[in-house]
């Protein structure tokens, strides 16, 4: 509509004497970015929250009340103990124990631990993947492009739960019996990172193709800059934003599907949980009625998903005016 | 549209014959097939001799020449693990993910477009911000999650509903189905809403996108400059023009619905085609998972091209050839 | 009685950083089976003033003041369903793109056919045939073929007579024609304002023609009204604007179409461009462009000024104006 455009900002002006990066502040700060942020109050508890769980996630040994790894400290006395509020309570375990009387609270913030590991690892590896043949796809377009797409269109025809399953499934075929406990968070980092590259190589190669036709990265291939240079001087900035705008929601299809393989018995192994592996446990006792154990790192999961989800929602909104 | 068609169906045909490739690596390279079917007390002689008399020592190509012909009528070999064929096991299965498919995707459909027109006429009233919050969380709230809550509170704190298998199940040649029975449509609720509520969220938000979408339009404009009322506007025209992407976008999710079975069955313990996939993959059962990415790459191909002809009978645009019948000016 | 009658008419823009006024305190007329054509540059707020008459402002615009009058009945407050017995039936509207004006899931019949049916008892029978009776009207050839055929079968020019045909089916007494030509070939566009002038005359249907394009306007229409940043600088029959006009920036745009058998060597050119909604100076919005402006254009803003056969907004004219 011709009235958006008659609404853009006047330009900003920079800070007099501000330094580079000052200056960069000073434009996020008046920026549409902020602005929309501030204004969207779901997003700021959002943010909040993800920070939270990010930060009790990294530093897990010093926040959580115990450490649930050391099998010195586990007492088979302590298990199966409700939440404090429950009759049978122990104010030493806030929201209880596990069967093998692991504090539920710890279990929990390094449950987050190892989820948000193997997502972060895994939105790596799909961005790694997904960027650099979306970019070779651009660039050389023809047989190259013509083949990568067509494998990117199968893939994308079968859901990536699918395919992470089958591709774990030959990862543990090819490894011994008894390497797999080992393997597992590599396994998995495999098997969800590879699911997801195509999305990314999707809009790298859209946006490459775009600015491949434009008459500096002739310029620049006339007077013979290597087109890898090319590549990252130019075309990367561009679609950073794009990637991002994937790559945050990725992230919560990536713990999502952690924790649903882990679920289903081909994830992380019980020994050093994730919030998937939890939540397996927890289902078998689930109508003994020890429903603490499976409920609290569900909604520890989900809290986690939501909140990236609404981050991700609120900055593929703000990073693209038209949808506004 | 004849060359339409055909167009399409040598797509489907690449994409099988594609699919059948990578079954056909994890069958052959991934671990070594003889070591899974046979002890460990058998001599290498009586190895070798298995191996040739099962062909393994042939040229590739004539091994999966083999092994597509095979496929094609539907014998993708033994199970390693159960030692029986593994057609036989998948047939026995089959019905309880179609019947638990089936019943997810009319649900996910029935109500799933109705609330995303609603919510993409009335994009501000209050109803629909409640849809669209409940959907991001229904989108946040992985399958497996849903289900356990579903059981815990129907089946463990209310004990209304069953919390695993199908219930009774009657026999209809080699079909079982439990839609004919109450207990087997009762153990059918909980899985059903489980598997359906992502899809029914995901079409929901899509049909919402696609109406504000068509909304915006100058026919729409048009149509309301005509005098024409709210309810043709919308019904008749929004609405249809919505259909050409939805159809296309529902399609391939009622495919992945047969995929996300994987998972509500697991929870629900659904003797279905997931379960004995899940086992498999536990298993390295490779026979058992090359059968089922095939079943499910068919699954998909059929879905493709009954998408295609229903674009056809929605949109006039691909039903003519184009090149005729152009006036001037 | 005017058919038509707008007063004090102002179109608001809600938005982020303000609400943007995009047509300013308006008031014209338009008389049973007159012409009136409505003329500026792009973001004037021409359109915006038929999309209010019709009732079919884009949200979030709306009208914040002023009225609008059809027979000397108030017809901008009204509720939906009163207001579409008006659309189409008492007010036609014609669109800039005949391409996408059209559903391209309807055949022209269907889209002709439901029209009718809206507005009038005829049975599907007589609808079709009188669908038939307005294609043979607007100029297309083999009717009966063209009437089951969908829009993509036919051209450009031929869906604007098509679309001509949907605006007169039920003998609208005005219609809003929104630059009806301007996405046509040039070759095109004569014919087609020939259409709709010749048809209209012939069902005495008064016609408000938006359009940037003077030429259209000194052909069709028999008063115009110029527009310029939401206000009216300029209303006047046409002969009296084109050959004499008043106000400076009607002259600015008299001097930018070529007149045949005149010798200027060069068309003259308005410096600078149409201030933004955001920012309209003080006192009379053309003020930075004229080159007639005073102290007094700087600080007032001139309101309308009766002439002897119109009207101008402009501190030029007030002497003149005194003397009507």
């Amino acid at each position: 509509m011709a009235m958006a455009e008659q609404t853009t900002p006047k330009p900003v002006q920079a800070p007099k004497g501000g330094a580079a990066a000052g200056g960069a502040m000073a434009r996020f700060f008046d920026g549409d970015v902020w602005h929309s942020f501030k204004n969207s109050p779901i997003t700021v508890v959002a943010a909040v929250v993800t920070v939270t769980i990010f930060l009790a996630a990294l530093f897990a040994p010093i926040v959580s009340p115990h450490d649930p790894y050391d099998l010195m400290l586990l007492d088979v006395m302590d298990s199966f103990m409700p939440p404090v509020w429950e009759a049978d309570g122990d104010p030493r375990f806030l929201i209880g124990t596990d069967d093998q009387g692991r504090d539920m609270l710890s279990t929990i913030i390094y449950g987050s631990r190892a989820s948000l590991f193997i997502g972060f690892a895994s939105v790596l590896l799909s961005i790694v993947l997904g960027v650099g043949l979306g970019l070779v796809s651009g660039f050389r377009g023809g047989m190259v492009d013509a083949f990568i797409m067509r494998v990117a269109e199968i893939q994308l025809s079968f859901p990536t739960i699918l395919i992470a399953l089958l591709i774990n499934g030959v990862l543990r075929g090819v490894f011994p019996v008894e390497q797999q406990a080992d393997v597992a968070y590599a396994v998995l980092i495999l098997s969800i990172g590879v699911s997801g590259w195509v999305q990314y190589a999707r809009t790298v190669r859209g946006s490459t193709m775009v600015e491949r036709s434009k008459e500096y990265v002739q310029a620049a291939h006339v007077i013979g800059i290597h087109p890898t240079l090319i590549a990252l001087r130019h075309i990367l900035p561009n679609v950073m934003g794009p990637v991002l705008v994937i790559a945050t929601i990725h992230l919560a299809v990536a713990v999502i599907s952690e924790a649903t393989l882990s679920f289903l018995g081909v994830g992380v192994p019980p020994t050093e949980p994730s919030l998937g592996t939890l939540i397996r446990i927890g289902n078998d006792f689930l109508f003994s009625g020890e429903w603490w154990i499976a409920i609290f790192p569900g909604a520890a999961l989900a809290i986690l998903v939501l909140a990236v989800n609404l981050l991700g929602d609120w900055l593929r909104d703000a990073l693209n005016p038209k949808l506004r | 549209m004849a060359a339409f068609i055909v167009r399409r169906l040598i797509q489907s045909v690449f994409v099988m014959f594609f699919v059948a490739l990578v079954a056909f690596s994890l069958f052959r390279y991934v671990g070594d097939p003889i070591n899974q079917m046979v002890g460990v007390e058998t001599s290498l002689k009586e190895r070798d001799a298995l191996r040739e008399r099962l062909g393994l020592n042939d040229p590739m190509p004539e091994q999966f020449w083999r092994f597509i012909s095979s496929a094609a009528v539907g014998d993708f070999g033994i199970s390693y693990q159960h030692k029986r064929p593994v057609s036989e096991m998948i047939a026995l299965r089959l019905p309880a993910t179609l019947e638990l498919s089936l019943i997810s995707a009319i649900l996910s459909l029935a109500i799933g477009v109705p609330m995303g027109v609603y919510t993409g006429l009335h994009r501000d009233g209050l109803l629909s911000k409640v849809f669209m919050t409940v959907s991001l969380v229904g989108i946040s709230l992985p399958t497996f999650l849903i289900g356990i809550l579903m059981i815990y509170l129907f089946a463990v704190k209310m004990t209304i509903l069953p919390s695993f298998g199908r219930g009774e199940v009657i026999q209809l040649g080699w079909w079982s189905t439990g839609l004919l029975t109450t207990s087997g449509l009762k153990a059918l609720i909980m899985p059903s809403i489980t598997l359906g509520l992502f899809q029914l969220t995901l079409i929901m938000r899509l049909v919402r996108s696609e109406m504000l979408e068509v909304l915006r339009t100058d026919y729409i404009k048009f149509a309301r400059a005509r005098g024409l009322s709210n309810r043709a506007v919308h019904f008749g025209h929004a609405l249809k023009n919505t259909m050409v992407p939805v159809i296309t976008i529902t399609g391939l999710q009622l495919g992945s619905i047969i995929a996300f079975a994987i998972i509500t069955e697991t929870v629900f313990q659904w003797p279905g085609m997931g379960k004995l996939f899940i086992l498999a993959i536990e298993n390295v059962d490779i026979p058992i998972m090359a059968a089922y990415l095939l079943m499910i790459a068919l699954f998909f191909v059929i879905i493709n091209l009954v998408v295609d002809l229903l674009y056809y009978a929605v949109d006039p645009r691909l039903r003519i050839e184009s090149g005729t019948a152009h006036g001037h000016g | 009685m005017a058919l038509l009658e707008v007063h004090d008419l102002v179109v608001e823009f809600p938005t982020r950083r303000g609400v943007l006024t995009a047509v300013d305190e308006i008031s014209l007329h338009i008389d049973e089976g007159e012409v009136l054509g409505v003329v500026g540059e792009s973001g004037a707020g021409k359109s915006m003033t038929g999309n209010a008459i019709i009732g079919l402002l884009e949200p979030p615009g709306r009208i914040a003041r002023g009225e609008i009058l059809l027979d000397g009945r108030r017809i901008d407050n009204l509720p939906y369903d009163q207001m579409r017995t008006i659309r189409g039936k008492e007010i036609g509207a014609i669109f800039q793109d005949p391409l996408t004006s059209l559903n391209p899931l309807y055949t022209v019949g269907e889209q002709l056919v439901e029209t009718i049916q809206t507005h009038t008892d005829m049975t599907p029978t007589q609808a079709r045939a009188r669908a038939l009776e307005l294609l043979i009207e607007v100029g297309i050839p083999a009717p009966e073929r063209r009437v089951d055929q969908y829009p993509h079968q036919f051209s450009g020019g031929m869906r604007q007579r098509v679309v001509i045909a949907l605006a007169l089916c039920v003998n609208p007494r005005l219609i809003v024609a929104d630059e009806p030509t301007t996405a046509l070939d040039v070759s095109i566009q004569a014919q087609i304002i020939a259409l709709l002038k010749r048809l209209c005359s012939e069902h005495g249907t008064a016609v408000m023609l938006v359009t940037h394009d003077m030429g259209v306007i000194a052909e069709t229409a028999d008063r115009v009204a110029v527009m310029y940043a939401g206000r009216i600088a300029e209303v006047g029959p046409v002969k009296q604007v084109v050959k004499r006009a008043r106000h400076p920036y009607t002259h600015g745009l008299m001097g930018s179409i070529p007149v045949i058998g005149h010798d200027a060597d060069r068309l003259t050119q308005i410096e600078g461009a149409m201030p933004r909604l955001t920012d309209i100076p003080t006192g009379c919005a053309f003020n930075p462009r004229c080159p007639q402006a005073t102290d007094r254009c700087l600080r007032d803003r001139p309101e309308p000024m009766p002439t002897e056969d119109g009207q101008v907004a402009c501190w030029l004219f007030e002497k003149e104006a005194a003397h009507v």
